[in-house]
């Protein structure tokens, strides 16, 4: 395990939203394989500094798989090829010595580029302000106990919960449609007696500034479930279906 | 030195009645002049969060800034473990006064047991707003919620998600913050870095922030700026904080005349995966729940390369089960710490770099069986796999503490107000409530505290006195001439002609803190540390090599200014680690323990919080002292024998 890699990197380059990107070839020597690959990025760009060259733009913060701030897609498949993992917790040891791996942004009209391989995601904000919420002020909420829930039911809604919101679905998706992302949150609510009084005009308000925000429809292709690093189900998507056509024949 | 006293307002009355006569006497702002009032909220984590939506449910105006391109990607969204509660719902004798009492010990007696009560009695508060909110807690099979008994305490009082606590916690302010800017009560600003505050006659009024994006420095005004910034862990750049983790805001408000409390306080966490080589850009914890069952040892033998599967038992050291014998691998954070430190040091290390000890669940799979250990732990061990590729079912993990919390942070008063008027502090970034050392699942719980349950009533008691005063603009000349040390900065940063990366002098100055300012102590390396931090600055300012352009995306630049930032609070927690001539919580003194190695407190000399106030560039800072009175607890020396 402690050999080292040597690796080619297709990186794409974009100076800002307005310009067109391209991209560009980096050999990157001595790999260990112990890395994530977010570290790859790291060693490459003490490099680029060094040289004077501008260091790649990429989003990151926790480093953990929890954050959903890494977005990146890697040889084509968002986060890179690990299922049930961010690009942050990828390590090396993936990758074979020779190996020439291509890295991107997701790419979605709703998430414009902003460098590199930063995109605006701020459109998913807006589908939460739009009713991914219970109404309830601070302080005025019953005992905790005085709402029992079924254990099952519990599950079932941290398991949607667990959405860390990096938008990998959408990137995955050939309609870039949001759908995985909103019907998440709208199955955790679902699932809970506290989501019921608000839920019909929380569906349409989140699938209206869905379409809204100009992300696509789904087709039940799956491919947002097969790379979501949360292993969200697809499942919610067809909750959503169900709840959103109830509230419109309400 | 010493003559300014901090008052730090604890209201009169006996312990248990003062939050509650102390807020129902408090000063009320009416409706109609909160709808007059902006409050500024820097950091969007639990506390931000929360403290932002509760204010704007008041009906002030809040403008919430956050340097991430979401609220919902703060760091509090990676504590796993759980918040604690005195509910007593498990029936096993739980109460506000226990809660109290265990926090105020585990903080090794340097915390306000005001403050502390107040904390331990909104405690279930807390949980109540979060369900009610769809926090997927887990629960029992009747529907009632679950507890489990964590960080080494006798009862059952901590609420979790499986091992996503903060993520839902967090999820569930960032949902009331969601709903607020939908009401338009909350203007939110993503990707935005607030650089400095702008003090109007001596009261904080307003900030400078960086949009991070177009790089255009922008002034806001208001009425009163709420720091909820988390905390400095990444003064020693390994650690398990994310990388954007900062102390930058804290530390513009220390330079504005904020003083800065017990700096000193640092939490090591015994259970992260260790560093495996240069490259590494932070370490990842992992649940001490794990020390539940599993084994903690080194090899008897120095510099043993063997594999652990090699090693026989009789030739196998279980340091903590040696050392102390009642508690064994369930001492307190501090203490198991120190322990493997102790013996990596000593030459007993396990695996290549010698700086790990296993961690090894051989016993617990013998006796409970596999599928019993995979259910309770098998997240965290999917976890280790991933990122180390090795098998921990298999062979035993290998662990090494790091650096995970900071106790200190700005001095605030019982209203959470620091010492310039007007400036607030929630949360991780204040110093509040933890003391010396921080119990396990109570960082979720102050931070919810503060935000929910604490400032949106105490920071009336400054805005109820600024109704009359006219609401500050930022025509005002404080923030055109605050704007341009801004600026000054960014272009110093930026034309420095050096050959030295940001990381590179981020690393050097990580290396200086945890090797004299980590696990343990002594004078002659915080002497020595000082004087390489003090070079370590010129070396900054003179080398560092930040390219790029102000107008843009700049990660370096950001990075930069941040660092410059933690190189200087590094020099004041060399100051406080060597005022504090005593050893107690995470900080441990190697002149002051007992012959057998534990940790001797002073409180005869020490029983105070250290308050540092800045007293100009490249002098040393003045110390004040807030003398702590304990009217209700005895302080005792902690055993774990």
């Amino acid at each position: 395990m402690s050999e080292k890699l040597n690796l080619t990197l297709k990186v794409w380059r974009q100076e800002d939203t307005n310009q067109s990107g391209n991209f560009v070839t980096y050999p990157v020597a001595d790999v260990n394989p112990h890395m994530s690959f977010l570290e790859l990025l790291d060693v490459l760009n003490e490099k680029l500094i060094k040289e004077g060259d501008d260091p790649i733009a990429f989003e990151h913060d926790c480093r953990e798989g929890i954050c959903g701030s890494c977005a990146m897609s890697i040889n084509g498949e968002a986060h890179g090829p690990v299922k049930s993992t961010t690009a942050c917790q990828l390590h090396m040891f993936n990758f074979k010595d020779g190996d020439t791996i291509t890295v991107e942004p997701w790419r979605a009209n709703s998430f414009p580029i902003l460098k590199d391989l930063v995109t605006d995601r701020s459109a998913f904000d807006r589908i939460m302000q739009a009713g991914g919420y219970v109404s309830v002020n601070t302080g005025s909420a019953p005992d905790g106990n005085a709402i029992p829930i079924e254990k099952d039911k519990a599950i079932e809604a941290f398991n949607a919960a667990a959405c860390i919101g990096c938008g990998a679905c959408v990137s995955s998706c050939k309609n870039s449609s949001a759908s995985l992302f909103v019907s998440a949150k709208l199955a955790q609510y679902s699932a809970l007696p506290q989501g019921k009084p608000e839920q019909k005009q929380r569906v349409l308000g989140m699938v209206n500034k869905m379409d809204e925000e100009g992300f696509g429809h789904c087709t039940n292709t799956g491919a947002c479930e097969a790379t979501c690093p949360k292993d969200i189900s697809v499942k919610n998507i067809g909750i959503m279906n169900r709840e959103y056509l109830k509230a419109l024949v309400d | 030195m010493n003559s300014k006293i901090l008052d730090s307002k604890i209201p009169s009355g006996s312990l248990e009645r003062k939050w509650t006569d102390y807020r129902s006497s408090l000063p009320l702002v009416s409706p109609a002049n909160k709808q007059k009032q902006n409050v500024i909220m820097i950091g969007t984590g639990l506390a931000g969060a929360s403290a932002a939506a509760s204010l704007a449910e008041m009906g002030y105006n809040v403008k919430a800034f956050c340097f991430q391109d979401s609220p919902r990607r703060a760091h509090s969204i990676a504590a796993q473990g759980g918040i604690n509660a005195a509910k007593n719902y498990q029936n096993d004798g739980d109460s506000i006064y226990r809660l109290f009492y265990d926090t105020i010990k585990g903080g090794d007696y340097r915390s306000r047991e005001a403050n502390v009560y107040r904390l331990a009695e909104v405690s279930g508060n807390i949980i109540d707003q979060c369900v009610a909110q769809g926090v997927p807690f887990a629960r029992e099979y009747g529907g009632t919620l679950d507890n489990r008994s964590f960080g080494g305490v006798q009862v059952s009082r901590t609420f979790y998600a499986r091992g996503q606590t903060g993520q839902q916690l967090l999820l569930g302010a960032y949902s009331a913050l969601s709903r607020q800017i939908n009401t338009g009560k909350v203007e939110m600003f993503t990707k935005h870095e607030m650089v400095d505050i702008v003090l109007v006659d001596g009261h904080a009024k307003g900030i400078i922030a960086r949009n991070l994006v177009t790089g255009e420095l922008e002034k806001h005004a208001a009425s009163a700026v709420v720091l909820a910034t988390g905390g400095y862990s990444n003064v020693y750049y390994l650690s398990t904080n994310a990388m954007g983790s900062n102390v930058t805001a804290a530390w513009k408000a220390y330079k504005r005349g904020a003083m800065f409390s017990n700096p000193c306080f640092t939490q090591i966490h015994p259970t992260c995966i260790p560093v495996s080589g240069e490259y590494q850009s932070k370490l990842t914890l992992m649940s001490e729940s794990l020390r539940n069952d599993g084994r903690i040892w080194v090899s008897k033998n120095k510099g043993d390369s063997r594999s652990p599967d090699q090693i026989p038992e009789e030739e196998r050291d279980y340091y903590l089960e040696r050392r102390y014998p009642a508690f064994g691998n369930l001492v307190p954070r501090d203490i198991a710490s120190r322990a493997a430190k102790e013996r990596c040091d000593a030459g007993y290390g396990a695996g290549e770099t010698g700086q790990s000890v296993y961690l090894d669940f051989k016993d617990a799979i013998d006796t409970m069986g596999q599928d019993t250990v995979s259910a309770r732990y098998g997240n965290l061990f999917e976890m280790y796999g991933k990122i180390t590729g090795e098998n921990p079912y298999k062979s035993p993990m290998r662990i090494y503490p790091a650096v995970h919390y900071t106790m200190g942070g700005l001095w605030v008063d019982y209203n959470l107000m620091t010492t310039v008027p007007g400036l607030f502090s929630i949360g991780e970034s204040n110093f509040s409530d933890h003391g010396a050392n921080r119990l396990g699942a109570s960082a979720l719980m102050q931070g919810l505290a503060d935000g929910y349950f604490v400032l949106p009533y105490t920071i009336g008691t400054y805005l109820s006195k600024e109704i009359n005063s006219d609401m500050v603009s930022t025509e005002d000349s404080a923030f055109d001439s605050t704007l341009k040390e801004s600026e000054e900065t960014i272009e110093k940063l930026l034309s420095n002609q050096g050959n030295r990366t940001v990381e590179s002098l981020h690393k050097e100055l990580g290396l200086i803190m945890w090797n004299n300012c980590g696990m343990s102590r002594n004078q002659e390396d915080l002497d020595k540390a000082l004087k390489e931090v003090d070079e370590l600055k010129k070396t900054f300012w003179s080398d560092v090599k930040v390219p790029g352009r102000s107008d843009s995306i700049n990660k370096e630049l950001e990075k930069a200014w941040r660092v410059s930032d933690f190189i200087e609070l590094g020099e004041v927690m060399m100051h406080d680690a060597s005022d504090r001539k005593e050893s107690c919580g995470a900080h441990f003194r190697e002149e002051y323990q007992t012959e057998d190695g534990e940790a001797l407190r002073n409180d005869e000399e020490y029983n105070y919080v250290s308050s540092w106030e800045y007293a100009g560039e490249n002098v040393p800072p003045n110390l004040h002292k807030e003398i702590l009175n304990f009217e209700t607890v005895t302080p005792t020396q902690r055993s774990y024998k």
